[in-house]
């Protein structure tokens, strides 16, 4: 276990004590008022924050799914592209370079397209019925790959180039260096969004905080005179953000989740109907997912242990200087 | 038990508001703390409660000089002492059997091992049958005696009272001085900052006079 995930596993820890805690004392009224003026507003604030970091979650976890399946599918699987080359006979190019790629270690399937299937897969931009034998339309043949043995691309691309004439060989390689690359500048922007909602939490309770305690400096100045040290008195009001945390962020978390659930809902609606079936192929089904559920949750838990941490520094950085 | 020795107290770049107090609070003992208007009782009072650091001069409380202590040291020493104040300080959120017992709670003990004892000293300051009330709905005297059996429900050292009759009927005031005094008896060292003549003529204790800023003390 990372020094980083014993960390977190620490902070939630500390967070369900503090929960059992305030739950075992549910009989007594808390020290730090319930009803002020701040609480409604700052558990509409964190939940609305919530709200868009779980959105934002979500979508990232989403589309880094999908590009990773793409990227999946796309590698593996390989294209060899024969030209028409004059003079020679292009069925007998394209039959050697099927020969060559059977031959080849790593290679699970090899499938030439037809004229048929090459004419299909020109229709979108040329129409149907049109004659592809005036065009120099080169042929395809689709090479399977074993994923965890993938053959020397290499030594396949210079053999074919050496020996079939007009051919070549496109692993696809820039295209999933592509979808990496997306990915990357889709998780960074997720980073960025939740760092930015994190840093908003954080000056929202600073400033509830400093609120709550210029509304509770009676109780604090009895706490203090009756005896309780600062981290006594930090506590109680850790305890009290932390509550509120948890109801914001739950009511944000939840909304988003409720979101998530009901474009799942109307992905199982569009299969099969118009656009259904692209939109299905680009986010593969808008279905969150287990990963993206929990993801959801734990920053629930990460925007209420915030909560509580910086009320906590607030209220000790006060009293520090109070004193 | 507390030695005050050329205490001095100044706020901010002001004059001097106490001046050169020297004077020792016995174990057991029991004073009122008098003096005009003005003369500087409630400061004195936040210099023995902690709530003030001296000027210049040497305080010394439960055998420890107090400006070397930190704050955590400075709390553990203020739940030997306890306060009634002349505005009571209860906390308007809790019932009148949580303001009692936070002294308590604050300690960090568990409700089962307190309830009874609270209880029992809410029944015997008479408002056993308050014991859920908020302050708001308590009367003047009534919130008087809830704050003087907070200050009492930790067993204090020492207890400080500043006005505590201020608020009450001549009848309560008796009352309230017969608590103190059985206090006393048990072990509490106990100081009553008060203006009242009549209160102070009831009982046959030493007096701490404030005038000037300077403190006399009679015996």
């Amino acid at each position: 276990m990372t020094n980083g995930m014993k960390r977190v596993t620490e902070v939630v820890g500390r967070l369900a004590r503090a929960v059992t805690k305030s739950r075992g004392k549910a009989r007594e009224t808390a020290i730090v008022p319930k009803d002020s003026i701040a609480g409604p507003a700052l558990v509409s604030v964190i939940a609305i924050l919530t709200f868009l970091a779980s959105l934002t979650v979500g979508a990232v976890t989403m589309v880094v799914a999908a590009a990773s399946q793409w990227q999946s599918d796309v590698t593996r699987e390989v294209t060899i592209q024969v030209r028409l080359v004059a003079g020679r006979d292009v069925e007998a190019n394209v039959q050697r370079a099927v020969e060559i790629a059977r031959a080849t270690p790593g290679v699970t399937a090899v499938r030439p397209f037809g004229k048929e299937e090459s004419a299909r897969l020109l229709e979108p931009w040329l129409g149907s019925g049109v004659s592809l034998d005036s065009l120099p339309v080169p042929r395809l043949i689709v090479v399977q790959v074993a994923p965890d043995q993938p053959p020397d691309f290499a030594a396949l691309r210079d053999t074919l180039a050496s020996e079939v004439a007009g051919a070549s060989l496109d692993d696809h390689r820039s295209f999933a260096q592509r979808l990496r690359s997306m990915a990357d500048v889709a998780i960074l922007g997720g980073l960025a969004i939740l760092a930015l909602v994190l840093a908003a939490t954080v000056l929202s309770v600073s400033f509830a905080t400093r609120g709550a305690m210029a509304s509770n400096r009676s109780t604090v100045e009895v706490l203090h005179l009756i005896g309780a040290r600062d981290g006594y008195i930090a506590g109680e009001f850790q305890r009290h953000f932390l509550l509120l945390g948890l109801k914001g962020g739950t009511i944000g978390g939840g909304a988003a989740l409720a979101v998530f659930a009901l474009f799942g809902l109307l992905s199982g609606h569009l299969i099969g109907r118009s656009g259904g079936d692209d939109v299905t192929a680009m986010f593969g089904g808008l279905s969150l997912g287990v990963g993206g559920y929990l993801a959801v949750i734990f920053q629930v838990i990460v925007i209420a242990a915030v909560t509580a941490l910086a009320s906590r520094q607030v209220v000790q950085t006060t009293l520090r200087a109070v004193s | 038990m507390v030695r005050f020795e050329n205490v001095g107290l100044r706020y901010g770049l002001g004059p001097e508001v106490l001046r050169d107090l020297t004077f020792r609070i016995d174990p057991n003992s029991f004073q009122f703390l008098t003096g005009p208007s003005g003369a500087g009782k409630t400061s004195l009072l936040r210099l023995l409660f902690l709530s003030l650091r001296p000027t210049r001069g040497l305080i010394t409380l439960f055998d420890h000089d107090v400006a070397t202590l930190d704050k955590d040291a400075l709390a553990v020493l203020r739940r030997r002492i306890g306060v009634v104040f002349q505005d009571f300080r209860l906390l308007d959120h809790l019932t009148t059997y949580e303001n009692v017992s936070l002294p308590l709670r604050v300690l960090g003990r568990e409700e089962e091992t307190y309830r009874h004892e609270v209880e029992e000293l809410l029944h015997w300051v008479g408002l056993g049958d308050r014991i859920g009330a908020l302050p708001p709905v308590l009367s003047g005297g009534e919130k008087q005696r809830a704050a003087i059996a907070r200050a009492v429900i930790g067993r204090p050292h020492l207890l400080l009272a500043d006005e505590p009759t201020g608020n009450v009927d001549p009848n309560l005031a008796r009352r309230l001085l017969r608590l103190f005094i059985e206090l006393n008896k048990s072990g509490t060292s106990i100081v009553i900052a008060t203006h009242d003549i009549g209160l102070m003529d009831q009982y046959d204790a030493r007096r701490l006079v404030i005038h000037d800023g300077r403190i006399h003390a009679y015996d």
